[in-house]
């Protein structure tokens, strides 16, 4: 650990605070923003059949819940992984100080997980599991008892009882979404002493992008899915999630837009370390991956999308490039604020030096760990509650 | 005969030891300390502050900060104005712990002086107001402390400070306790509510710094807030620091 502050140490370009030498936040601390971005957009994506009625989408409702549930269950990961002493990390459900916007992570977190998610999935796969439940025997059906809660009523009456609670569900997550990920935008905007993350856009930044983010999330993991099972794409399905993604992005661009105005505009204090941050700091990240490849580049391509000047055949690999392209967008974008936040130094005089060491804590290794373990749950969740059965009419593809 | 310089010297001891006697005779360790009698304030002079890094070195052995310098309670920033250069030169090697060695060519030089930085213990903390677990708080005698058997190590308080006062204990450090937890200054806490001053005012050897109650009308810090014309670092913060700063460069931050 040493190795790396010695390093950090000769790399310092110009004057900072001698304790500024380590970067308190790593890319754990970039992580955790972007994972719970995909949370929040994932399930606005099914709040969109849900609440916003937009039929199109339908074949991605339960793919998009349980994407959102599988990257949660993820969330909190990065964050105790990242403590001093992760050993007292229950402390900050138990002892809350509620002054702190930190503070709030386990309410939200848990109202989250255990209101919203969990309550909508329930409901939502009620009849299946309980059909599941009758039909398998062995381990299988043992799990979809339990999962069955017991409670075997199946009858029109409750089914219909299901959806208006799913419903009800759905229209108090969709500000919860936007609660769980705009909150993570107030931890950074909140900090008055960082003048790259100061701003009180920053929470609705955080949104849209988290937005963007999931949207493309859950049209990659779709596309994906529908590959691996050699089904036909829904046509409709597709375009409609990538009409909604570049209105998403170019909200999400203008907010940015903005922001970057303002700065330039107004020129506080600190701004020409601003100036030489993203100039040359974050050139790469910023200018480079985020702005260009990140946004422009995606946009352009759904743009084209949109036109429908190309066939379906071609305009899928469009939506392709541009969700893969905006997931490592957005990703560059939480970097950019978490680590460039700290590579500018609070003197405005000097930037600090980070480096990602490959192996150990707080590594590229262990992010990358992170990164992979949702798909993974995800997958489990997939295989339990298949998310394409019966009301679908595409069940043709199970004996494939 | 002896030299001038012996005699000065001298001169010099006699009066520190009975400075140091007098000062310890009038402050014994009080066992009943009530923090609502007291608060404290620090006073920095930059134009008598000399760069010596003593400050530095009693800090880090009075509070077991590692000795390596990447953490800092307290730390002295060297400012050099050069002729013909509009920015000034900032450096802090190993936060004046060492002292300054000269880098600068003499007659290039327009102004210079050195700043000691601590933490602020301001009046509105940024760092108690963010801290998830509330293991940073503010005593009734206005300084903020770190329960190391409570903080989580979120490092959310580093961030807030807009000083750079707090640093994560490395996991390496001296103190078992401390470990993954965030430390800075406490105005060796220890110390002054046994009626001692803390180990860089005792150890400056021209009264850059100084300590005092505010309590107290006739302390010095209370004659020098209420008197002369001080500063704050970084006023605009709106954090309200009860360090106060005679002589200080509008450009220092």
């Amino acid at each position: 650990m040493n190795e790396i502050l010695w390093e950090a140490l000769r790399n310092i370009d110009g004057y900072i605070y001698p304790n500024e030498i380590e970067v308190s936040w790593s890319v754990l601390i970039a992580l955790y923003p972007y994972i719970t971005g995909l949370v929040a957009g994932a399930f606005i994506v099914a709040s969109l059949e849900r609440i916003f009625k937009v039929e199109e989408v339908r074949p991605t409702y339960r793919l998009a819940l349980l994407t959102a549930l599988a990257f949660l269950l993820a969330a909190p990961i990065p964050l105790v992984a990242h403590l001093g002493r992760p050993e007292r990390a229950f402390e900050i459900m138990t002892t809350p100080h509620l002054t702190s916007a930190m503070a709030g992570f386990g309410f939200v977190y848990a109202w989250y997980l255990l209101v919203v998610l969990l309550t909508e999935i329930y409901f939502d796969y009620r009849k299946d599991i309980i059909s599941w439940a009758r039909e398998y025997g062995g381990i299988k059906g043992f799990i979809y008892k339990i999962l069955t809660l017991g409670e075997w009523d199946d009858s029109e009456e409750s089914l219909k009882a299901d959806q208006r609670v799913v419903n009800i569900v759905t229209i108090i997550g969709l500000p919860s979404a936007a609660i769980l990920h705009g909150y993570v935008g107030f931890i950074f905007g909140s900090v008055k002493a960082n003048i790259w993350w100061s701003s009180p856009l920053m929470p609705i930044i955080f949104l849209f992008s988290a937005m963007v983010s999931g949207i493309a999330l859950v049209l990659l993991i779709y596309m994906a899915s529908s590959y691996i099972r050699g089904v036909e794409l829904d046509q409709a399905c597709t375009d409609t999630l990538g009409g909604y993604l570049l209105y998403a992005y170019i909200l999400d661009f203008g907010l940015e837009v903005m922001e970057l105005i303002h700065i330039f505009y107004i020129q506080e204090e600190g701004f020409d370390a601003i100036v030489k941050l993203i100039n040359e700091k974050i050139f790469l990240t910023f200018i480079v991956i985020q702005i260009i490849f990140g946004t422009l580049v995606p946009i352009f391509l759904l743009l084209i999308a949109k036109s429908k000047i190309f066939r379906f055949n071609v305009r899928k690999y469009l939506y392709i490039f541009a969700t893969v392209l905006t997931l490592i967008g957005v990703f560059a974008m939480r970097w950019n604020v978490v680590i460039g936040g700290q590579v500018l130094s609070k003197t405005n005089m000097g930037y600090a030096y980070y480096t990602m060491p490959l192996l150990g804590p707080e590594s590229a290794s262990l992010a990358i760990a992170i990164w992979i373990l949702p798909f993974i749950i995800l997958a489990v969740l997939v295989k339990l509650l298949p998310p394409w059965e019966a009301p679908y009419k595409w069940e043709k593809t199970e004996s494939e | 005969m002896i030299s001038r310089r012996k005699l000065l010297t001298a001169i010099a001891g006699l009066a520190g030891f009975a400075t140091l006697r007098r000062t310890v005779n009038a402050q014994e360790p009080t066992e009943n300390y009530n923090w609502n009698e007291h608060y404290y304030a620090f006073v920095v002079d930059t134009t008598r502050c000399i760069g010596c890094g003593r400050c530095v070195r009693a800090c880090k052995i009075e509070n077991e900060v590692p000795m390596v310098p990447f953490f800092f309670r307290t730390w002295v920033e060297r400012w050099v104005w050069l002729k013909d250069h509009e920015e000034p030169n900032v450096d802090s090697p190993n936060g004046g712990f060492n002292g300054f060695p000269p880098k600068y060519d003499e007659r290039g030089i327009s102004k210079t002086y050195f700043v000691p930085k601590l933490c602020n213990q301001c009046e509105r903390p940024p760092c108690v107001q963010v801290c998830p677990v509330g293991a940073t708080y503010m005593t009734k005698d206005g300084v903020i402390l770190v329960d190391e058997k409570y903080c989580i190590g979120c490092r959310y308080c580093i961030q807030a400070c807009p000083y750079g006062a707090r640093y994560l204990y490395p996991f390496d450090g001296p103190r078992e306790t401390r470990r993954g937890t965030a430390d800075k200054c406490t105005w060796c806490y220890h110390r002054i509510t046994k009626g001692y001053k803390p180990a860089c005012v005792e150890v400056c050897p021209t009264q850059a710094r100084k300590f005092g109650d505010l309590m107290d009308p006739e302390d010095e810090v209370t004659k020098i807030v209420e008197e002369e014309r001080i500063q704050v670092l970084k006023p605009e913060m709106g954090t309200r620091p009860t360090v106060y700063y005679l002589g200080l460069d509008s450009e220092v931050r």
